[in-house]
């Protein structure tokens, strides 16, 4: 058999910790290999040892069947191999030419011959069906370009071999289907894709074979042709996973959050919310559907305090919140698990533990007359630590080193924690294993049955339709439709997000 | 595996100095120097007597709270390249009440060093309150409120503390650092002020490491869009950081004008206090512990290596090469970090 990569009994260790442990990954030419494990099941660092930013403690690495020693990604780029990590690292405020040529610049008489870059960066882009505009700059392009810029930084180097950290996660339904089909063309190309997932229905679409790890372990490698996504889910968690959330009918009483005529501009003055109505009740989970740049992003800063409001209410308890600032909006009784885990949700150089009482710090029992306690605050991280299954080595470990997973569990468990009049969440299960969802889904839907009002934003339908008591479906700053999930298919959804039949529905609900 | 972590961090330091000194050597050998008289000279400069060690720990004693001011604001996110200013200003304060009036010690001094803290709040607040309301970036405003320091203070010295002379009166003894036993036991300057900045070292590792402020300072110096999701001011947090920066660099300012001259004079330039304050922040990691070893470490190095034209004959700008290479090494103690977690890994 012809692998292009194989990695035979890779041990790695963190102190206090063994990230992977007597691993074996091997890699066929123009396959697309599946990675597949829990949250801090050690996926990533695996990849990082192949691209060489870590250094394995044992083990052997072949590359197209010789042995190499990786000790930095620019031996990995030397062979060809290309990784997009699971948090991107582009230079906000560059060009997307600049970002792709950054390292290796094709010079002229010394200087950086950009307009050569950009005719290249075309013709990669073109080649492989990505399209990207070259000068446009990042910070002002979508998540699902910045991950298009990702993978053309790793071709324009040449790479053969790509390692895609988690590419979907943060990507909408649609995005997917794109990345998808860019997959597909690069196999065509000759290349060979690693891909790690938590979605196993991506899993069975695309890949051709999958590795299974677990707590550090290699499980085995399986052909996709021969599985079902449920024998997967258990080789990954070691049990059965029910894939079904199982609730009781919701019994919504009185209304916690109301919105009317809200509007909010975005970060460049455009109106992205505008004249939005909507409520929810206590003990019941609404869920807002829509096609991302729809405004949700807007209409939940809004909420929170971190953006401002242009015109309109929002009552909370029949008590107006519209202007309150975060801190004020969080005492009132909201709670917010952002959707950008890196940017709002944690500070990464605290450690988890310290970020266990990032809006509460300053009252009792973790502080007191301005002076910390950090035996209450420690004691509190641990039990959620506890609680929230959140794998770290210590709870003194700096946030940055825990799992992207985990990281997003240690946020989901403070906010939940302060049991919150109105919780709002966020694509909260955005890159967790099949397990934790199922786990985080029954948090929602218990603090739903203490009475609590839960406002869920999600770009998977099935989440929406699994969790939600109401979607309410949102299209160009409004809600232009509610209805019940269990009146209602993905594919009827799919069409109200589009923004067809809002007459009729709008004028139902 | 703790405890093999703070091996590390105790043993790079040393490492590094020691690889400074082996520099400093080679330079001094390949210019016909004898190293081992050269560093001789530079020890006998520093601690040789009780003279020299006074002497050097009066060196140390503002160094220490320059590099805290410093430390302090960039683990809020912030440069206060302003610290010399802070200090020009801290200085003025702390003689200007000094020598206003007498009054019990008790009183007089702390007020004296109060009012220096005071000043060089209130200069800090300048570009802590521009980039907190304006986006102005603080260190364009800081390196101006250094000049305005300077020139105002010599301004109000000539025409407002004095009548066109170039130095003040000496405080009053009640609100003077200096101590008479210390002059007896060592001939040299040595004053109070050594306890003065320990002590604020500590109140700076407290504030930051165990009050909710101190939290939410460092918070925002990871990340302020964080910071401002969890609820913290971010914009307030800014000026707050300017302003206890600024004081630590005033109190540096009253070491000066209460003990070591006892008076404050005109001044062609800057002092390079507060500048020696970065490289003594950078050197102590932006810790309060480490700014007081890396305070230590430029005290010794200046005031010893004053002594190396006169004893061993090494040209002054030589001693300059041989005392930027020491902190050069100190400084790239990064370097030899990576160098060590290098070789254990080898070696396993
Ligand atoms: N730099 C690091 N320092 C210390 N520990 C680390 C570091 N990086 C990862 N770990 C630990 O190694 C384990 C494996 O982490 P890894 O990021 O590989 O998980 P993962 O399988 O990618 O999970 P996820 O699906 O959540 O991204 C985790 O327990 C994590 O805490
Ligand atoms: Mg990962």
């Amino acid at each position: 058999m012809d692998y292009v990569i194989e990695m035979l009994n890779i041990r790695k260790e963190f102190p206090g910790i063994v990230a992977n442990d007597n691993i074996n990954l091997q890699v066929e030419k123009g396959e697309i290999h599946a990675l597949l494990g829990e949250n801090g099941a050690g996926k990533s660092t695996l990849m990082n040892v192949l691209f060489g930013l870590y250094q394995p403690e044992k083990g052997e690495i072949r590359v197209n069947g010789k042995p190499v020693k990786i000790t930095n990604p620019n031996i990995a780029n030397d062979l060809g191999i290309g990784m997009v990590h699971q948090h991107f690292m582009l230079v906000d405020t560059f060009s997307v030419t600049e970002n792709i040529i950054l390292g290796s610049e094709p010079k002229k008489s010394g200087t950086v011959d950009i307009k050569k870059a950009e005719a290249e960066v075309q013709e990669i882009s073109e080649r492989y069906g990505l399209k990207v505009d070259p000068t446009a700059k990042i910070k002002d392009i979508s998540v699902g370009m910045q991950q298009r810029v990702e993978i053309l930084k790793t071709l324009y180097r040449g790479a053969d071999i790509l390692i895609l950290d988690e590419p979907t996660a943060v990507l909408t339904p649609q995005e997917i289907h794109e990345l998808i089909d860019i997959m597909r063309t690069l196999i065509k190309e000759g290349k060979s894709i690693i891909l790690i997932t938590h979605k196993l229905k991506e899993i069975m679409e695309v890949c051709d074979r999958c590795t299974v790890i677990r707590k550090g372990q290699g499980i085995g490698t399986v052909d996709v042709k021969e599985t079902s996504t449920t024998e997967l889910a258990s080789l990954m968690v070691g049990r059965e996973v029910s894939f079904r959330t199982e609730k009781t009918p919701a019994h919504p009483k009185e209304e916690i959050l109301k919105i009317s005529d809200l509007r909010v501009k975005d970060a460049r003055g455009a109106e992205m919310v505008k004249g939005l109505h909507l409520d929810v009740k206590a003990g019941e989970i609404v869920g807002i559907a829509g096609v991302d740049g729809n405004g949700q992003s807007e209409l939940i800063e809004a909420i929170a305090g971190l953006r401002k409001v242009e015109s309109g209410s929002i009552l909370l308890n029949k008590e107006t919140i519209t202007h309150f600032t975060p801190r004020k909006v969080t005492e009132s009784g909201v709670a917010h698990i952002p959707q950008d885990r890196h940017k709002f949700g944690l500070v990464l150089d605290f450690p988890i533990g310290e970020n266990m009482v990032l809006q509460n710090y300053y009252q009792k029992p973790y502080s007191s007359m301005g002076i910390l306690n950090y035996k209450e605050i420690y004691k509190q991280a641990n039990k959620l630590i506890e609680e929230y299954d959140v794998r770290t080595p210590s709870e003194h470990t700096p946030a940055r080193a825990l799992s992207g997973g985990n990281q997003q569990k240690a946020i989901i468990g403070r906010e939940v924690d302060r049991s919150p009049d109105l919780l709002i969440a966020a694509q909260p299960t955005r890159g967790l294993d099949v397990g934790a969802i199922e786990f985080i889904h029954k948090k929602l839907i218990e603090e739903r049955d203490k009475g609590k009002a839960v406002l869920l934003l999600s770009f998977e339908l099935e989440e929406i339709l699994n969790v939600s008591d109401r979607i309410a479906i949102m299209f160009d700053g409004q809600i232009v439709a509610n209805v019940k999930p269990e009146d209602t298919t993905e594919q009827e959804l799919g069409l109200l997000m589009a923004g067809s039949q809002v007459e009729k529905k709008a004028g139902e609900s | 595996m703790l405890t093999n972590q703070r091996f590390i961090n105790v043993l790079i330091p040393i490492i590094s100095v020691i690889l400074g000194l082996l520099a400093g050597a080679i330079i001094m050998l390949s210019f016909g120097y004898n190293p081992i008289e050269g560093y001789g000279a530079l020890y006998e400069g520093a601690f040789g007597n009780s003279y020299f060690t006074g002497e050097t720990i009066v060196k140390v004693a503002p160094l220490i709270l320059s590099g805290i001011a410093v430390a302090f604001a960039f683990r809020t996110g912030l440069f206060n390249i302003g610290v010399e200013g802070q200090v020009f200003v801290g200085w003025l304060a702390s003689v200007w009440v000094g020598i206003s009036f007498e009054a019990p010690m008790i009183i007089h001094l702390p007020l004296a060093i109060l009012s220096a803290g005071v000043a060089g709040a209130l200069w800090g607040f300048v570009p802590g309150f521009l980039k907190a309301k304006f986006g102005v970036h603080e260190v364009i405003v800081s390196i101006m409120m250094n000049y305005i320091a300077l020139h105002t203070c010599n301004a109000l010295i000539r025409n407002v503390l004095t009548d066109r002379l170039d130095s003040t009166e000496p405080v009053a003894d009640s609100a003077s650092l200096s101590s008479q036993l210390f002059y007896e036991w060592t001939g040299s300057r040595l004053h109070w002020g050594a306890v003065v900045a320990l002590a604020l070292a500590f109140v700076m590792w407290f504030i930051l490491e165990k009050t909710t402020k101190g939290y939410e300072l460092r918070s925002v110096g990871f990340n302020q869009n964080a910071s401002n999701y969890a609820g913290m001011n971010v914009n307030r947090n800014i000026v707050y950081s300017f302003l206890i920066s600024g004081s630590f660099a005033g109190i540096a300012g009253a070491m000066q004008g209460l003990g070591t001259y006892g008076n404050m004079f005109v001044q062609s330039s800057f002092t390079n206090i507060g500048f020696d304050g970065i490289a003594v922040a950078l050197l102590g990691g932006n810790t309060a512990l480490g700014s007081v070893f890396g305070a230590f470490l430029f005290g010794t190095l200046k005031n010893g290596a004053g002594s190396m034209p006169l004893v061993a004959n090494i040209p002054k700008e030589l001693v300059d090469i041989i005392v930027a290479l020491i902190i050069f090494f100190v400084a790239s103690g990064y370097i030899i970090r990576w160098a060590l977690t290098r070789v254990k890994r080898e070696g396993k």
